[in-house]
């Protein structure tokens, strides 16, 4: 039991690093140059070399990010709730939202660019823009599909449609919640990292148009680096909030039952 | 004295652009206290019925009326359990059977203050369906046969005057449903609440009710009424008396009477 449980602890490190070592040698046995593909130890040197300016750009990403991406937790639930609970709602705005949502958000940059100017904002609206509508689709999930007969139950109560909301379709869709938190946290990186490539002086994205420009090619993939460990935090972290909070869902047989 | 439930005429058409017939020229009258089982083929409407009778759809005609009101939109007199347990996930067993009392007036307003005592009857209709020490767990720790017996404490937590039950054991294994027969019983005759339970299982329905109606396939309407005179309590034993049997066999016979005289009706049954 033990046993397995290092091995299945240690697998996503080993996946990784064996990933890595797969570079490093087919760089060295192909002789590939560096401004094509660098290889890992020169990235890394690179990443400690310009530690400093890295993380002067990837500060400024993460917190764009977690900007933009709090605002589509808002709007996407208040979306969510919306649609999944008033059929009218749903009828009027999911076309529109599907729509929305198959625009390639690098055409619209320009677009916010010309509204706020260049900077924090486009960064933060895109990263919005991306991860919304992963969010409002499952939280409209969760609560279309509050069974009918739980919906009967409550209503020969007396319940009124909010009470059936909070006290069922909230809760049941806590879990589509936290899976779409996930999906949203990763967009969101996207979304502020194509922003700041196009238009920003500031941020992991404007970094590494300007190395590139500059044939570091080492400095690119440092921000590439940076940039896939942020988005794995955070993705981790959300992990483990939704195993917290809705371990019903996962139903491991060891939690305590505490409510 | 009047009964609790009166239903004349009523008439159930449903969908706009393809209306569908669902119950013409009912009548029913149930008497306070009474159980009554509906029995039916499948599709004649007997979800229908429940849900005219507990306000959740308008009759497209006809007059429904419960203790003497007429019923205008969704009653909080009533309790219902359903063949799908419906418990929530998140909350525990006790939880769920408490969720009435944060829905309905009165108690909804004093829950916070008398939660204790609120509490303490959960756990003694727990204790009722043979539930002791299984209020904290989560409703998927326990076996279909448990989830319902805590499906019916949440149905009769708020002491309804009228308890509705649609097929409440369709999806258990023989043996846990004729246990749970003894289980509402005794539920049923140590509380004395009127009871419509709508089956498709005729013994099921001759085992518990004091009365049972036949109901015609779509659309649907009470072709026949059988007392049942057997006494109570019913134990598993009386189900083999030559007395059950023959009362069962008896519906059963004029149910498939009623489909040879009718057979338009039935064809029709078959191809929707």
């Amino acid at each position: 039991m033990m046993q397995s449980e290092l091995v299945e602890r240690a697998v996503p490190w080993a996946a990784s690093l064996g990933l890595l070592l797969i570079w490093e040698i087919g760089c060295t046995l192909f002789n590939v140059p560096e401004f094509v593909l660098p290889k890992p130890t020169v990235v890394l040197a690179a990443l400690v070399q310009w530690a400093g300016p890295i993380w002067f750009h990837a500060s400024h990403t993460l917190i764009t990010t977690v900007l933009g991406f709090a605002l589509s937790v808002g709007a996407g639930v208040l979306i969510g709730i919306a649609v999944g609970s008033s059929r009218l709602a749903y009828r009027g705005f999911y076309p529109m939202l599907v729509g929305f949502n198959s625009i390639p958000k690098v055409a619209i940059v320009p677009v916010l660019v010309i509204w706020f100017g260049i900077g924090v904002v486009p960064a933060v609206l895109t990263a919005f823009l991306m991860s919304f509508f992963p969010i409002a689709v499952n939280v409209a999930t969760g609560l279309a599909t509050v069974e009918p007969e739980m919906e009967d139950v409550l209503r020969s109560l007396g319940a009124k449609p909010r009470d059936i909301i909070v006290k069922v379709g909230l809760p049941r869709a806590l879990p589509y919640f936290f899976a779409s938190l996930k999906v949203a946290i990763t967009l969101a990186f996207v979304g502020s990292v194509i922003s700041e490539s196009i238009a920003s002086n500031r941020g992991i994205g404007t970094m590494m148009v300007q190395a590139a420009s500059d044939f570091r090619i080492a400095l690119v993939f440092a921000g590439l680096l940076v940039t896939a460990v942020m988005g794995i935090a955070m993705y981790a972290g959300f992990a483990m909030l939704e195993l917290r909070t809705t371990h019903w869902a996962t139903r491991r047989m060891d939690f305590d039952a505490d409510d | 004295m009047s009964p609790l439930l009166q239903m004349r005429g009523v008439r159930l058409v449903y969908g706009r652009r393809r209306p569908t017939l669902a119950i013409e020229r009912l009548d029913l009258e149930i008497e306070q206290g009474r159980f009554v089982a509906v029995v039916g083929p499948s599709g004649c409407g007997k979800s229908s019925l429940m849900k005219l009778v507990t306000g959740l759809r308008r009759p497209s005609a006809g007059s429904i009326e419960v203790a003497g009101k007429e019923v205008d939109g969704p009653l909080k007199i009533v309790g219902m359990a359903f063949q799908n347990p419906t418990l929530l996930p998140w909350r525990t067993t006790l939880s769920n059977i408490m969720l009435p009392l944060e829905i309905v007036e009165p108690h909804r307003h004093q829950f916070r203050r008398e939660r204790a005592r609120y509490r303490q009857q959960a756990n003694a209709l727990l204790s009722l369906v043979g539930l002791d020490n299984f209020g904290e767990k989560y409703p998927w720790q326990l076996s279909g046969g448990m989830q319902q017996r805590a499906s019916l404490c949440r149905s009769l937590i708020h002491e309804p005057a009228l308890l509705m039950l649609d097929e409440p054991f369709g999806a258990l294994d023989a043996f846990t449903r004729e246990e749970l027969w003894d289980v509402l019983q005794d539920l049923w005759m140590r509380r004395r609440f009127t009871t419509i339970l709508v089956t498709h299982d005729l013994r099921e329905a001759v085992y518990l009710a004091d009365t049972v109606h036949v109901m015609s396939s779509r659309p649907g309407r009470i072709i026949a009424t059988h007392d049942v005179p057997l006494e109570r309590p019913r134990r598993p034993r009386t189900a083999y008396e030559a007395r059950f049997m023959d009362i069962v066999a008896g519906i059963r016979e004029q149910i498939r009477g009623e489909r040879d005289e009718q057979p338009p009706p039935t064809l029709q049954q078959d191809h929707a």
